[in-house]
């Protein structure tokens, strides 16, 4: 479902002396359907932008991201918008939405952009708010004004809401307390077992023990030291 | 899953216009797609507001097409432009005095499009500005007022109402959030993405407020003197922006 | 016998000339205004220049002209126009409507219905139509050529609105021919039937705004309206006070300080006529005779 070859990646900073800064050489990935990768490696080995490579988010430099039919690096933005919305969920770490959209559109958003009924898109959406103890009365509250722990629940249930075929997960159990984390294992297993490739960042090493087939450490891609050979 | 609506709705081909020796915006291209939402960013003086005058047909470039559902706007008459601005189009001015009959109730306002367009029934088109008064959020017992006693919000509100009654197909849009308090902005953010949404809108919109285009724009084109720099995905064009006037642009932006 | 000092009918030929292919141009496109170098005349716009410069135009040493203000022949600018013609042209002047070839007007259309030959000449103070919510004439000139009256409709519109009726009493706008919308200048509405299928040539002359209209014999003029709020030619719902007519339009006279008042017929030269046949309203004097 998520292919990944020899993919490199360099970041250009042309106000600060156009220094070239490599961030990724030769990446290879492959992540089946039903399949959770996890990826491994210390703070700043590229986890992250890897990630946002395979979203659309970073440009590749060279290199393939084939998510289902579609290579990542070589396609327009139009499907890439697309792919977002019909095969690829992304659940980061951050809550970007509009400020004063009630929490259950916000979920419901994914849904809706499908074109689903909204009173299903809707149903979907309280259950998931349900599922990961949001309580009821802040459904209809923007979740800008929410703590850390709630809004990452709410982006949860929105990369939930419909069953892409692929997601990427970025530290989904972070700042959760037992019973939500589990609820979020959970619905990743679920996602898992109707055939979801799946691939994520986790700190937390029991859930990635708990729920990730296979680890794939991202220092392997790291750019040599200038000087050194690969 | 591609959806059917797979060919373009407006596509621009090297469109340029110069004020003499000035340049207003030289060899512009692009497709825009049904449902897309397109941002152009830049500075003042960077040549969006000429570019989106050019496209609207509000100004005459010097060289280029503009083809709307396969039709050159620029090759056709008047008659037929004027018509295409009036049920078609749609211009959200970022001055809501522009785009306002301020001498005219907001149920006129509302309705004018209806009007010009053949509705000769009051009912029905008092009706149909009731209705488009509380999409927007404007109370329908204001629909007798006229635009000058409502807030700046409200007012641009009601353009946005007055603009959409006839279900346009294209919104042009020069800087619609502009000039309003920051929590006004956000409540017609919300209001404009969930319009463009339900309405399947394509939009292009101008803007020189990168957190509006982030959330707004599907797309983004980045202008600078007049040039398009760059273009692409809107998160991506943001969060890994290749040519140095944009990384300058984003880099500028405080962090909220 | 006229004043030797001008020439006929006060213009001087090529002026006359000039006015008469504005005129014509007019007649060819019913309803569309037509710019013409309007003249100063010797009396101050808003008096009827240019139904003057008009009249002018289309008078012969041959025609008999009357010349209305509101309906009547005898208030202080019908009888000024008038004395001026007399004096420029040396025409025959009349106060009765069949007797007259060219009748110019102010305000009104005459009851008694108009025959194949007259020419009725209306004085216009604004020509546009639309200049009520569109202040800029590029603008308007702009949308009568592509036909854009959407506007018109939003005017009657904020009546609706405001008044719960189309409050629009007189200079209420028309649709010529199904071409162009036209101020049929401030007649009350009541009369606006009377300007379509009219057997008499129409032109209307505005003076200071420099423009002239027409509608040839026998033209088509819808007045404008909405499916549920129909148009409707109103007037008092009196019957005139002095001749008893049912169907004329009627002045209000207030009589006293006690709230008397008494409705009479707008148009005096119907009134008398009528009078003078015999008929008799609720406060004729001549009932105790």
């Amino acid at each position: 479902m998520i292919e990944i070859k020899n993919l490199c990646k360099s970041f250009t900073l042309h106000n600060q002396g156009s220094a070239v800064i490599p961030v990724m050489t030769g990446a290879h990935l492959r992540v089946a359907p039903g399949e959770c990768v996890a990826l491994t490696g210390a703070s700043g080995a590229g986890k992250s932008t890897l990630m946002r490579m395979i979203w659309g988010n970073y440009l590749a430099a060279s290199g393939v991201i084939r998510v289902g039919d579609l290579n990542v690096a070589q396609a327009s933005a139009r499907e890439i918008i697309a792919l977002r919305r019909d095969t690829l969920g992304y659940v980061s770490q951050f809550l970007r939405v509009v400020p004063r959209v009630p929490t259950l559109r916000v979920v419901a958003e994914p849904l809706l952009a499908l074109g689903t009924p909204e009173a299903q898109a809707e149903a979907r959406a309280m259950d998931l708010l349900e599922r990961l103890n949001i309580p009821q009365r802040l459904w209809q509250l923007s979740p800008t004004t929410f703590s850390g722990g709630e809004q990452q629940r709410v982006n949860i249930a929105r990369g939930f809401a419909h069953p892409y075929p692929a997601l990427l997960l970025d530290e989904p159990t972070a700042s959760l307390d037992g019973a939500n984390r589990a609820v979020v294992l959970d619905l990743i297993a679920a996602a898992k077992a109707r055939g979801a490739a799946i691939v994520g960042i986790f700190h937390d090493e029991a859930a990635r023990a708990q729920i990730c087939d296979r680890e794939v450490d991202v220092t392997a891609f790291t750019p040599m030291p200038a000087g050194v050979a690969p | 899953m591609k959806d059917l609506r797979d060919t373009p709705l407006l596509v621009v081909e090297d469109l340029s216009k110069r004020y003499g020796a000035r340049i207003g915006c030289v060899d512009v291209s692009f497709d825009l797609w049904p449902g897309e939402v397109l941002g152009i960013v830049g500075e003042s003086g960077s040549g969006k507001s000429t570019l989106l005058s050019c496209l609207a047909g509000q100004l005459a470039p010097d060289t280029g097409r503009v083809l709307y559902q396969g039709h050159d706007t620029l090759e056709m008459g008047e008659p037929q432009r004027r018509t295409l601005a009036r049920t078609d189009w749609a211009f959200v001015h970022q001055n809501p005095r522009d785009g306002l009959r301020m001498g005219v109730s907001a149920g006129g306002n509302v309705g004018e499009r209806l009007m010009a367009v053949g509705a000769r029934n009051y009912g029905a088109i008092r009706e149909a500005a009731t209705d488009w008064l509380g999409r927007v959020e404007i109370d329908a017992t204001r629909i007798d007022d006229r635009p000058r006693q409502f807030s700046g919000g409200m007012q641009q509100r009601l353009q946005i109402a007055r603009n959409l009654v006839t279900a346009p197909k294209l919104v042009f849009m020069d800087e619609p959030t502009g000039g309003l308090d920051v929590s006004v902005q956000a409540r017609l953010l919300d209001l404009l993405r969930g319009l463009v949404r339900d309405m399947g809108l394509s939009v292009i919109l101008v803007t020189h407020d990168l957190a509006v285009a982030r959330l707004l724009a599907d797309r983004l084109m980045v202008m600078q003197g007049g040039h398009v720099i760059e273009q692409g995905l809107t998160d991506q064009v943001l969060d890994d922006p290749q040519a140095p006037y944009t990384q300058l642009l984003v880099s500028s932006v405080l962090q909220v | 016998m006229s004043d030797q000092a001008y020439n006929f009918a006060y213009l001087d030929e090529a002026t006359k000339r000039m006015i008469r292919r504005a005129i014509l141009k007019g007649l060819a496109v019913p309803g569309y205004q037509v710019p013409f170098a309007s003249r100063e005349m010797p009396m101050p716009y808003g008096w009827g220049t240019g139904g003057v410069q008009v009249t002018a135009a289309c008078l012969t040493p041959e025609d008999t002209l009357k010349v209305i203000d509101q309906g009547a022949d005898d208030t202080t600018n019908a009888v000024s126009i008038r004395t001026f013609f007399e004096r420029t042209a040396g025409v025959a002047t009349t106060t009765q409507t069949a007797q007259a070839s060219v009748i110019q007007t102010r305000h009104r259309i005459p009851e008694e219905p108009l025959r194949a030959g007259q020419i009725l000449v209306y004085q216009v103070p604004i020509p546009e139509p639309l200049r009520f919510l569109e202040p800029r004439e590029s603008e308007t000139r702009k949308m009568h050529a592509l036909e854009e009256y959407g506007l018109m409709h939003v005017k009657l519109y904020e009546d609706i609105a405001r008044h719960g009726e189309i409050s629009t009493a007189y200079a209420y706008p028309v649709r010529v021919e199904g071409r162009y919308v036209m101020d049929p200048s401030p007649i009350p509405k009541f009369d606006n039937p009377k300007l379509g299928n009219c057997p008499a040539i129409q032109l209307f002359g505005a003076g200071r705004e420099q423009r002239i209209y027409a509608l040839p014999p026998y033209c088509d003029v819808v007045s404008l309206d909405f499916e549920d709020h129909p148009f409707t030619p109103s007037k008092a719902d009196h019957d005139c006070d002095l001749c008893g007519c049912a169907t004329s339009y009627l002045d209000e006279v207030i009589t006293d300080d006690q709230g008397g008042r008494m409705f009479v017929c707008s148009d005096t030269d119907f009134c008398e006529t009528r009078r003078d046949a015999g008929h008799r309203g609720r406060l004729s004097p001549e009932e105790t005779a």
